[in-house]
């Protein structure tokens, strides 16, 4: 293969990942915005999100077949109920906190993200599940490269959600108030701005964005298990922080380039794939040093 | 006199295109009560912040002593023998009262973790000055009774105090106090008058107010600033400031306005 | 009939805070430890013994989230530099276990200081992300690289002589770490009632303040995660020794999460608490041995409950 080949079918990798850490960093960057709030527990939606998505489509599978009608249908049905998890989560856990000291709220976010896990690990035994989607193998041969159905469809469907997304925000009444509310929440209950609806809002799109990557992720390699989300927080987060966190089309470009980076910086020799945790880890740290505003957000002066 | 205490030279200050201090020049002498008033919003705070490293002005030059503040952090502005109170009182939760004042006496004491572990004789001496030196600070601002009680719970007037002794404990050359008066009745506030003339008289530090209650500037201060929408407006003795009419102007329309007539 | 309990509790919690009846437990627990191996025989002692290191590792990781509030989600990275150190320096290099002690120290301070430097300056939030990231990174760099042995580890661990005492049965362990409590116990309380003690709770309460009264809150921050580190730093060297044997994953996320669960559970900062997290953390499960699956679901509803319903932890009075 020549280095242009293996150079276009990294870029298609890459552009796969990065569609489903973008969708992730969304939510991450999303609630930032309106609370505050580092949800730790945010790769865990993700996790809960593929496996309704499985509980979904292992119903439905028999009526409607395992392929890609199958799999969005339950990528729909389970953004909606883990979107509605993510609500409850919100009320239960992070309402009663809002004025704790930041410390505690954190450890909270952490508690919450473990309860996801090991409720997971419970039922699951800790085991792989085969998400029992069928997606067929078919590609198209573009000369240089091969690009699969399921990838294309996988990068429109988060592309598509996302320019919705880009659409509530910038075009509804909750959508601005959730804009306002990053800025100065207390002015905004002044001005009559119902905040806790925004803010459970939020978290309601940000769960089913979540869930979606993690429905299609599970499709897309196969399985799922209750560990999944444990690194692709770490990642989105990534992603959300080089963005720029608390700006929407920053996470979206986080998301991107952290997807392209990993899967170049997996062939720059030395660098194998076992060390691409890595070097993820590597590029949130030195990002965080180096550029904590990311690359759209806005540098604020402290504000006493 | 020769220099003064305090020299700010040209401080602008602006968040995201708005400007805060506009070209501020200002000074503070030795041994003197200053007083820095305005209407609300005029940047007075700010101006605070500034000199306590706590905003960066984009240029300008602060000076004390001769020596130059810009740009250095907080704790090195304290250090250099600056101490401020806050607009609400900060006072460390938790914490006794003695606790509290004895974060004064953080920087002029040494002992890390270990001769802390190891407990030398040298880090209880000094344990036994820092503590010593609070209860002298509180002595001063007259609640030494109250060492031992949570410093949160305490009367709010008496929390204005701690935090004064909490300052006073870092052994400025300069007091910034930001509405020390804000929230006290008539009897405190007459209290506090008292306690800013020893504070310069007996302890040879010179004290810069920010207030509201106009009546108290007048009656304390013997050099007064005012500043409005950042600029630097009037300047002088209370009797020229209460005849500026640039200062009427400013506070026409202000509530204040009145009391300064 | 749940305050009732709970106001129960906390009278038998404030029963201690008179000094003599503290040095009295204080005794009592100690010759209750000193006894209990003979008592409980072996397989309770190396269930103790793991207590013992967690209360270490607890006492540790609470100088840097109880003190200082800073939240160290990669605190199990600074117990394998520990593990580690002894393992390659004694297998590899042949060094005396004795001469390893100080390097694994140096090398946990010099971690903390190359990881604390430029992050202890970003939000609160972003540090707890940025150590979860280096706690990973050294698992990952263990599993990937060879003179760490691999996914496999190092095995075969020699363990230490001390003046011609070969220290190798549990029971000799259990004292071994019975000893590095009580050493963390007293270097906790000494640091807790000292300038740095209260410049951490200041610099925690309100990060302003303390910068006001002249208190580098940076270089503050920095030895509460430096200390911490070097309190996982020896624990780690001890385990290595104990077991004989170490392997990345006794250094994963999880193992932060149950250190860091220790300290929270039982309330941090204060140094009674953290030993019953740290003997919750280690007992619930064999004593919850039926549960199976459910124990790690048990103790993160757990966690949850505990900072929803008592934040301040299990072991707090109010008002104080």
């Amino acid at each position: 293969m020549s280095v242009l080949n293996i150079f276009l079918q990294q870029l298609v990798n890459g552009l796969v990942l990065g569609s489903f850490y973008a969708l992730v960093a969304l939510g991450y960057t999303m609630i930032f915005g309106v609370v505050k709030l580092l949800n730790f527990a945010h790769g865990d939606i993700y996790m809960v999100g593929g496996f309704i998505g499985f509980l979904v489509l292992s119903v439905i599978a028999p009526i409607v077949g395992p392929g890609w009608t199958g799999v969005a249908v339950s990528m729909v049905v389970a953004m909606i109920a883990v979107g509605f998890l993510g609500v409850v989560i919100q009320r239960v856990a992070y309402q009663p906190m809002l004025n704790a000291p930041r410390l505690s709220i954190l450890i909270t976010a952490l508690a919450v993200s473990l309860v996801l896990q090991n409720s997971v690990l419970t039922l699951t035994h800790g085991q792989y599940q085969p998400m029992g989607a069928d997606l067929g193998f078919g590609d198209i041969n573009l000369g240089m490269l091969f690009v699969s159905y399921n990838q294309m469809i996988l990068v429109g469907t988060a592309a598509a959600l996302m320019i919705g997304l880009e659409l509530f925000v910038s075009r509804t009444q909750y959508g601005r108030a959730m804009r306002a509310i990053s800025i100065d929440k207390d002015m905004c209950r002044l001005m009559g701005i119902n905040v806790t609806a925004v803010i459970a809002v939020t978290f309601f799109i940000g769960s089913a964005l979540a869930t979606a990557a993690g429905t299609m992720a599970g499709a897309y390699y196969g399985s799922i298990w209750y560990f999944m989300g444990f690194l692709i927080g770490i990642k989105a987060f990534t992603a959300a922080v080089i963005g720029g966190i608390g700006s929407i089309p920053g996470a979206m470009l986080g998301g991107l380039i952290l997807g392209l980076l990993e899967s170049f910086g997996t062939q720059i020799p030395g660098i194998g794939s076992e060390w691409k945790d890595v070097f993820s880890f590597a590029v949130l740290i030195l990002m965080l040093v180096l550029k904590p505003t990311g690359l759209l957000g806005k540098s604020e002066q402290e504000r006493m | 006199m020769g220099t003064p205490l305090l020299e700010l030279r040209g401080i602008n200050l602006g968040f995201a295109g708005n400007t805060v201090l506009d070209n501020v020049d200002f000074t503070v002498g030795r041994g003197v009560i200053a007083s820095l008033i305005g209407p609300n919003g005029a940047g007075k705070t700010s101006l605070f912040n500034c000199i306590t490293g706590f905003y960066r002005p984009q240029s300008g030059s602060i000076k004390v002593d001769g020596h130059e503040l810009m740009n250095l952090k907080p704790h090195k502005v304290t250090q250099a023998g600056i101490a401020r109170t806050f607009q609400n009182v900060r006072l460390f939760q938790q914490m006794s009262v003695l606790e509290n004042v004895m974060s004064g006496s953080h920087c002029h004491s040494k002992a890390g973790s270990i001769e802390a572990i190891l407990g030398l004789p040298g880090q209880r001496r000094e344990e036994a000055m820092i503590r010593a030196h609070a209860i002298e600070c509180l002595e001063f601002v007259d609640i030494a009774e109250e060492v031992d009680r949570d410093a949160t719970n305490l009367a709010y007037g008496h929390q204005r105090r701690v935090e004064i002794a909490r300052a006073l404990a870092t052994r400025p050359k300069l007091l910034l106090l930001d509405e020390p008066a804000a929230g006290l009745n008539a009897g405190e506030k007459q209290g506090l008058l008292d306690l800013i003339g020893r504070i310069r008289d007996e302890l040879d530090i010179s004290v810069l107010l920010i207030e509201h209650d106009t009546g108290m500037v007048m009656k304390i201060s013997e050099h007064i600033n005012v500043l409005d929408h950042g600029i630097m407006i009037a300047e002088g003795a209370p009797k020229e400031i209460q005849a500026n009419p640039k200062v009427i102007e400013a506070y026409l329309g202000q509530d204040d306005g009145e009391n300064l007539l | 009939m749940a305050q009732t309990r709970s106001n129960a509790f906390n009278n038998i919690i404030a029963q201690f805070n008179e000094p003599w009846k503290r040095y009295i437990a204080f005794a009592v627990i100690i010759a209750l430890l000193l006894m209990a191996p003979i008592s409980l025989g072996p397989y309770a002692t190396v269930i103790l013994t793991n207590a013992l290191l967690y209360v270490v590792l607890a006492l540790g990781l609470n100088v840097a989230v109880g003190y200082a509030g800073l939240l160290d989600l990669g605190y199990a990275a600074f117990f394998a530099v520990g593990a580690y150190t002894v393992g390659i320096l004694t297998n590899t290099f042949g060094l005396n276990f004795w001469l390893t002690l100080p390097i694994a120290v140096g090398a946990a301070a010099v971690a903390g200081i190359i990881i604390g430097t430029p992050t202890l300056q970003l939000r609160s939030d972003y540090l707890a992300i940025v150590t979860l990231g280096f706690g990973e990174i050294v698992r990952f760099s263990a599993r990937n690289l060879d003179i760490t042995g691999g996914a496999s580890g190092i095995s075969g661990i020699e363990q230490p002589w001390l003046f011609g005492w070969h220290i190798n049965t549990p029971f000799e362990f259990y004292y071994v770490f019975l000893l590095l409590a009580i050493i963390a116990v007293v270097v906790s309380v000494r640091l807790q009632h000292s300038r740095l003690g209260r410049a951490w709770l200041y610099v925690r309460h309100d990060e302003d303040a303390a910068e006001a009264m002249g208190i580098d809150t940076v270089r503050i921050k920095l030895a509460a995660y430096v200390i911490g580190a070097i309190f996982g730093s020896v624990a780690g060297v001890f385990f290595a020794v104990n077991l004989g044997a170490i392997s990345p994953e006794s250094f994963s996320f999880q193992q932060s999460v149950l250190i860091l669960m220790a300290v929270i559970l039982g309330g941090m900062g204060k140094i009674p608490g953290v030993i019953l997290g740290a003997f919750i953390v280690v007992l619930a499960p064999e004593l919850l041995r039926d549960l199976g699956e459910y124990r790690l679901l048990l103790f993160a509803v757990g966690l949850l409950l505990v900072m929803l319903f008592r934040p301040n932890g299990i072991w707090s009075v109010k008002g104080k």
